[in-house]
């Protein structure tokens, strides 16, 4: 860890679907070089964190700082020169399936550089070798297993080296074999490109792998910021939960209860 | 009582839900304007390669099925005008009544009906997929503002290429009417389109073509904020399809009403 500026800042970001609160008041620091994983169960607020941290959403309140520059605020031109710096790799891929794996690829260096289309052509084929897709440029998106849809996406958001690379849920829905090569992946692009890397999933065992830093998210509260170790040993309930893949003791509000079996109508979301 | 408030509730909502979804087209349609002016000044460029193939699959393809349906139509109204006009032995009103029905109201109308069956579902269906697999999301992180990349080829590519199908319908209406009431006129097919001709005026055709204008606004803004605000997985996106394609419908033939009436005043 170094002690420069931090790539990301995100301060008391809350969030909200309806009348539903996601997030109370977020602070979270990510520093360059470092593989940060956000980790919590499903319904935690990870996913709303990710897309306030992209610039998907505007915070309620807080702010979200990337690369020094706060989101919420930015100019279109602003935004644009940040997005320019970030990789981002979708759960599902989001490849589009209108275009081959190379266009893809190609897509982010088409659309925001001026480099002729050999160049282009050997950068974008040059990454795919880097996510052990070599040759497989030509084939459209629908004809790639899983596994290869998650690397051609990673592909295709480290294909303009970017500073900041977001990486939500690498191993859903993967076999361990294939997921566990994601995660070699993401270790080698780090030591390999520099890059700093925040990585969104609830699987354990590829957390502890990845991780320099997690971050235990519950409930919208961040209950933990700290090194893999001091996690493993971190004596709060909510993540020896997490960690023992414990269910949790809901404890069960009889008039709720009742309101919610009866009640017509429930309020709009 | 309850069930009055919930009327009132539901009327409320749905009067908001309206102003927001035109609201929401607006924007796109101010938005898409922007791109395609100033784009390339802010590293938002809309690509002429966009552009055109929006208008093959727009135009182009259209082109066989927008033919033969103006074809049938102008046979139809041949069929129509000469058995009613001939009622008060006034065939000869048969080519001008063709002409202007043609170039001032069917043409543009079937025209745009079709488009909006073909086209405007395809956008709605294309983006309204695109948003539920996150590929809309991803061209956002990429740098690529999600209008400019799908919505404004589409409505650039949907401004030209409805008024040429629409030109390209009226002369194949007219050409259908011809062949079917010629030998029922005793004129050759040949005089009776030089009559046509003779006959319509540049304001006949300028009628129609504006209306496929505003018709071509409407079916690509109403396919693509429907595309942009689906949600709900596949469903959704069969829901917004299907409502792309019933309210562009509805809007074309309510405009084209208002349309005639203030023009013909």
């Amino acid at each position: 860890m170094t002690d420069a500026a931090p790539l990301i800042e995100v301060d008391k970001l809350e969030a909200w679907y309806g009348l539903r609160r996601i997030l109370n008041g977020v602070d979270f620091t990510v520093h360059p070089g470092e593989i940060r994983v956000i980790m919590g169960g499903s319904g935690s607020g990870k996913s709303t964190l990710l897309r306030h941290l992209l610039g998907l959403q505007k915070p309620r309140s807080g702010t979200v700082k990337l690369l020094g520059m706060d989101i919420g605020e930015a100019s279109d031109a602003a935004l644009l020169a940040v997005r320019r710096q970030i990789g981002v790799s979708f759960q599902g891929g989001a490849l589009l399936t209108s275009m081959s794996v190379g266009d893809n690829v190609a897509l982010p260096l088409r659309e925001h550089t001026d480099l002729d289309v050999n160049t282009v052509r050997i950068m974008s084929r040059l990454k795919l070798e880097v996510v052990n897709l070599g040759g497989f440029q030509d084939l459209m998106p629908s004809q790639l297993s899983g596994g290869m849809i998650k690397r051609a996406a990673l592909a295709r958001a480290i294909v303009m080296d970017p500073k900041l690379l977001f990486f939500d849920e690498p191993s859903a829905g993967l076999d361990p074999v294939v997921s566990a090569e994601l995660d070699e992946l993401i270790l080698r692009l780090r030591d390999a490109l520099r890059m700093t890397i925040v990585v969104v999933t609830h699987e354990l065992e590829s957390a502890f792998k990845i991780a320099d830093t997690i971050t235990v998210l519950d409930q919208g509260d961040i209950l933990l910021t700290d090194t893999v170790d001091k996690v493993r040993h971190a004596d709060n309930e909510r993540i020896q939960d997490l960690l023992n893949r414990r269910p949790r003791e809901t404890v069960v509000d009889a008039d709720a209860y009742l309101r919610r079996l009866t009640e017509e109508r429930t309020i709009p979301g | 009582m309850a069930s009055l408030t919930g009327l009132l509730e539901d009327i409320g909502r749905a009067t908001l839900q309206a102003l927001a979804g035109a609201g929401h087209a607006a924007m796109l349609f101010v938005e898409s304007l922007g791109f395609a002016m100033t784009g390339w000044r802010r590293g938002q460029p809309v690509r002429p390669s966009a552009i055109l193939e929006q208008m093959r699959q727009i135009g182009v393809d259209a082109l066989p099925i927008a033919s033969l349906l103006a074809f049938v139509i102008g046979v139809m109204l041949g069929i129509q005008f000469v058995a009613a006009l001939s009622e008060f032995g006034a065939q000869s009103q048969v080519v001008v009544a063709v002409a202007k029905s043609v170039t001032r109201e069917f043409g543009a109308l079937i025209t745009a009906i079709l488009v909006a069956g073909r086209s405007g579902s395809a956008l709605a269906a294309r983006i309204g997929s695109m948003s539920v697999s996150q590929e809309v999301d991803a061209l956002e992180v990429i740098g690529i503002d999600p209008v400019r990349y799908l919505a404004a080829p589409a409505l650039i590519a949907m401004l030209v290429m409805l008024p040429a199908l629409t030109i390209v319908a009226d002369a194949v209406a007219i050409l259908g009417a011809a062949l079917y009431s010629s030998p029922a006129l005793n004129v050759t097919p040949t005089a009776y389109i030089m009559q046509t001709l003779a006959l319509t005026t540049p304001g006949d055709i300028g009628q129609g073509l504006a209306k496929a204008l505003v018709f071509a606004v409407l079916i690509s803004l109403i396919g693509i904020s429907t595309g942009f605000s689906v949600s709900g997985g596949a469903e959704g996106v069969g829901r917004a399809t299907t409502r792309a394609v019933v309210l562009s419908i509805c809007y074309i033939i309510v405009t084209d009403m208002i349309f005639s009436f203030f023009i013909n005043r």
